[in-house]
């Protein structure tokens, strides 16, 4: 699962209104090579929560990202390339998913969430 | 890549093994599939480069034909464990990047905006009534600017109000009718093969509305 993905789930039970963004716990991590695209990256940068994309990456084991983000930044090179590797490149393979409202762990095996709910939580 | 290769590439991935009948798993054959991501691609641009969402993915047929259209992400969703590893071992046979999600889609809640298109043959709803309209109505609130979708076409007027009136969708345009053939997976189909037919459409959501879900 790529933090692009992560970018966009949240906690889908019942009642929980603060599910998102999703912790990790991260059991193994795998880096897969994308070709790079500078117009896809400054059209994603608009719609991603950029807090969210940074504690990932940090969750993954990559600390390049900067805290603080403005558009300007999108004219460095540099910076283009540290945003494509975190967003498309990282994948969380084994680990975990967990609410962050509720502390409810969804599985991640093989790279695939398993979001499928328990009888109580729909 | 042209038409005809598409179609050969999705010609030579595995399908279900055990289609379970509850779930409607029977494949998107090649010939559907490919002229589906064809003409998203080709007449309307809504796939390469983007971000692409497989809704009830099964095997991945369609999710995997976006990728091979240059999809920047794609993201395959099935409640179904057994069809996403089929899945996920399709796109490794096709060297391709694509995500995997194990999510009922009525349960499904996503950050709106993120999704450019969502490409999906539903359940059509022969074993449970309405089923394609739940994932039509979830797909045009995820997608931000189109919806590719099959349908049977005897539903045609029911899907153009629905979707119109009660799902967020400006413009509903069956761009074609198809024969898709159901195969006799199931031992209650008496013929060998049911030939339904059934309309390829293209929605186009509302961007304005409040997208979270
Ligand atoms: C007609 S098949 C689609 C086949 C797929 N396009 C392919 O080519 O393999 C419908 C799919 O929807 C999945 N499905 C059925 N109900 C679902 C639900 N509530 N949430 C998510 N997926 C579901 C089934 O497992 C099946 O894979």
């Amino acid at each position: 699962m790529r933090l692009l993905t992560h970018n966009m789930l949240s906690s889908n039970i019942k009642g929980v209104t603060n599910g998102f963004p999703l912790r990790m716990e991260v059991g193994k991590v795998v880096e897969k090579t994308v070709d790079f695209n500078a117009d896809f990256l400054r059209n994603m940068f608009a719609k991603v929560e950029w807090n969210a994309l940074v504690e990932g990456s940090k969750a993954l084991g990559y600390f390049e990202l900067p805290d603080n983000v403005e558009s300007s930044m999108l004219e460095s090179d540099e910076f283009l390339h540290k945003f494509h590797h975190a967003l498309l490149e990282l994948h969380l393979e084994q680990g975990a998913l967990i609410c962050p409202e509720t502390g409810r762990r969804f599985p991640v095996s093989k790279g695939i969430p398993n979001m499928l709910l328990h009888e109580d939580e729909v | 890549m042209k038409l005809k290769q598409l179609e050969s590439h999705l010609g030579s991935l595995q399908q279900f093994d055990n289609p379970k009948i509850e779930l409607e798993q029977y494949p998107t054959g090649p010939h559907i599939a490919s002229r589906l991501l064809y003409t998203a691609d080709n007449s309307f641009g809504d796939v390469k480069d983007k971000v692409v969402a497989d809704f009830g993915c099964g095997c991945g047929t369609l999710g995997l034909a976006a990728a091979l259209l240059g999809a920047k992400h794609v993201i395959g969703v099935d409640i179904d464990a057994e069809s996403i590893e089929i899945a996920s071992s399709n796109a490794d046979e096709l060297e391709l990047d694509v995500d995997f999600i194990q999510c009922d889609i009525r349960h499904l809640r996503w950050r709106g905006g993120m999704v450019d298109t969502v490409v999906l043959n539903p359940p059509f709803g022969t074993r449970k009534k309405g089923a394609d309209m739940e994932f039509l109505s979830t797909a045009l609130r995820v997608a931000s600017e189109a919806v590719y979708s099959l349908h049977k076409s005897t539903t045609r007027d029911h899907v153009k109000r629905t979707s119109l009136r009660d799902y967020n969708a400006v413009s509903a345009e069956v761009l074609c009718e198809l024969r898709f053939d159901v195969p006799q997976l199931y031992k209650f189909h008496k013929k060998k093969e049911v030939d339904v037919a059934v309309d390829l459409w293209r929605f186009v959501p509302k961007t304005s509305s409040p997208k979270r879900l």
